[in-house]
């Protein structure tokens, strides 16, 4: 019996499409070349200029400080809001709704400069809290989507089960509802995480002076070609780092 | 103790439908009893009053004397086995069955031998660390069951518990479920839509319709003395005759004119005026097929008519007869035909009879 070739062919096709950009980057970060045009040769000198670079990891360890934050922020207030969403229909859930739906179909230019405009506004002055009440604001989104997701398999006669076996209200949701919910909450909550290490639109509108995120930094080195092969060792160590994360990701959904 | 449960005067409305309506009746300690009806017709939004989980608009529940009516259900002494089982995913066997003791607080001792001994009655426990989802459906059932009485409630709720299960474990289960009410001897309620299911689990039943409560009593008595025709049509197969009372002859006895069939005599249940219209009843197998007119006593109800279909069932056959306007349906056993009754054929002229006290007068619904 002889198979089509086709759909191999394709998905090795889009296997290319998709991650020859990344190969070649990370074979760069070893490359000897400082413009990455032919190989020179193998070196890690480009992860030793890395290491010493400290205005690198200070962006790294502000953003790691951000990111946590914001997700876990995002995480509590996006399931109170899947919750709510699930449990109670009135126009003014449609509009909840809306508002919860609306970071994520919008472009990020507009949301950032709403929010700094808002700042502004306000009188708030852009930093570390600006940054990360921005980045609550879609993460909050992503939580809620994917947390609403599993409520809907969530089958409430546990929570009736549970209370009429003695457990009160707070008990059954402590006890059920939250410990079937954790995996969505924290898919959730790693979504939100490399959404925000990653963010570069909306962190550029709203930081700061002295709150230079590693997306902002990076794109800063690229403006002089000295630096290139450096965030190509960077962008080798996050491509990896994302890998990890993404797979932790994907079967906590799964085992949901 | 004869008034254990009381449901005293429940109603319960959601928007326009009255789900409950006024329905009143008890129950006694350690008693299996069901409660009958079709989909939508209040019994598991009774059950839920019951539980804790709806609260009546008006009306009274109480359990061994206590005033339940306002209790959360954390606080009842009632315990449910769910329809679907609700059992807890993310817990093992074992511990869906110490979910209860743990949330009261019981010493850890008495929780493990709580749940052994639990898990040792309903013959679970070499699947004490499974999860719910590795159990067949049989299997899940028997853990809620041991999850609900472990915590030895006064009153265990069945809520359609063969429902979800195919017809062979249906039938292993219902043996089950008795022998274990027999064993802890907790008064049992279920509620199901199955007349076979209601009348094999319980000694007592509550038939229900549209939220009201049509008949208390033992299976053979709702079988045998039905008071409505719902009930009598609900519970098993019966003929039906709309006639009205012509004449006393005995005391206790009625003749009925029935248009285009004749004036058969049966037992009046209870006061019956004459010329009153009224429906009479006479169940499938209660009625005799032969070729000549019986002759035995002149006070059996004979009629004539022709055999319009047969269906074989092995154990019975079921007559389809045709007389005039009226379609009787007639069963018989094979042993009963060397007793003089023939074994008629389709299109055959027979005789129709049954014995007096074989029919029975029921109730005209919404009498208009």
């Amino acid at each position: 019996m002889t198979r089509s070739r086709l759909p191999a062919l394709l998905a090795w096709g889009v296997v290319l499409f998709l991650f020859a950009p990344l190969v070649v980057l990370v074979v760069n970060s070893f490359n000897a070349s400082r413009f990455g045009g032919a190989w020179e040769g193998f070196t890690w000198g480009w992860y030793e200029k890395l290491w010493a670079a400290e205005e690198v990891w200070q962006s790294l360890w502000l953003t790691l400080r951000i990111a946590v934050s914001a997700s876990l922020a995002s995480m509590v207030m996006g399931t109170l809001a899947a919750y709510v969403l699930h449990r109670f229909r009135s126009w003014l859930q449609n509009v909840h709704q809306v508002l919860i739906t609306l970071p994520l179909v919008m472009p990020d230019i507009l949301m950032g400069m709403s929010l700094l405009a808002l700042f502004v506004l306000s009188g708030i002055e852009t930093g570390l809290l600006t940054i990360w009440i921005a980045h609550v604001t879609f993460c909050l989104s992503f939580v809620t989507m994917v947390v609403l997701g599993r409520l809907q398999d969530f089958d409430f006669t546990l929570l009736d089960a549970a209370r009429d076996l003695g457990a009160t209200r707070a008990q059954a949701v402590r006890k059920v509802l939250l410990p079937l919910l954790l995996p969505g909450v924290l898919a959730g909550g790693l979504l939100a995480f490399t959404l925000s290490v990653d963010d570069y639109v909306i962190t550029f509108f709203v930081s700061g002076p002295g709150t230079t995120t590693l997306p902002l930094r990076v794109a800063s080195m690229m403006r002089t070609s000295r630096s290139l092969p450096v965030i190509n060792a960077l962008s080798t160590l996050l491509i990896a780092s994302t890998f990890v994360i993404a797979a932790v990701s994907s079967r906590l959904q799964r085992r949901a | 103790m004869d008034d254990f449960l009381v449901i005293d005067h429940i109603s319960k409305s959601f928007g326009q439908q009255r789900a409950v309506d006024d329905v009143s009746l008890t129950v006694r300690q350690g008693e299996a009893f069901s409660l009958l009806g079709p989909s939508g017709c209040g019994k598991t939004t009774l059950l839920r009053m019951i539980a804790g989980f709806e609260r009546p608009d008006s009306g009274r529940i109480l359990v061994a004397g206590q005033d339940i009516t306002t209790l959360p259900p954390e606080q009842r002494p009632v315990n449910t086995v769910f329809q679907n089982y609700a059992l807890f995913p993310h817990l093992s066997v074992w511990e869906n069955v110490a979910f209860g003791l743990r949330m009261s607080r019981r010493p850890r001792e008495e929780i493990r031998s709580g749940v052994d001994r639990m898990l040792d009655l309903v013959r679970l426990s070499e699947h004490a660390r499974k999860r719910p989802a590795q159990l067949s459906g049989g299997q899940r059932q028997r853990v809620a069951i041991a999850r609900a009485l472990v915590n030895r409630p006064q009153v265990l709720l069945l809520d359609e518990p063969l429902a979800a299960l195919d017809l062979k474990l249906r039938q292993h289960m219902q043996m089950e479920l008795n022998t274990i009410h027999e064993q802890v001897g907790t008064t049992f309620i279920y509620v199901t839509h199955d007349q076979g299911e209601a009348m094999s689990l319980s000694s007592r039943i509550a038939v229900l319709n549209s939220g009201r409560l049509e008949q208390v009593d033992s299976p053979a008595s709702l079988y045998e003395n039905p008071r409505s025709s719902f009930v009598a049509s609900f519970i098993g197969d019966a003929n039906f005759f709309t006639g009205v009372a012509q004449e006393f002859q005995h005391e206790g006895y009625v003749r009925v004119l029935i248009e285009g069939l004749g004036s058969p005599l049966v037992q009046s249940n209870g006061a019956v005026s004459s010329n009153q219209p009224l429906r009479l009843m006479v169940r499938p197998e209660k009625i005799s097929l032969t070729l000549a007119r019986p002759s035995s006593g002149e006070r059996v109800n004979a009629f004539r008519g022709v055999v319009e279909d047969i269906a074989y069932f092995g154990s019975h056959t079921r007559y389809r007869i045709r007389a005039g306007e009226h379609c009787i349906l007639a069963q018989l056993q094979r042993s009963r035909f060397s007793g003089g009754e023939i074994d008629p054929a389709r299109g055959a002229e027979v005789w129709m009879s049954f014995h007096p006290d074989e029919g029975r007068v029921v109730r005209l619904e919404d009498a208009a």
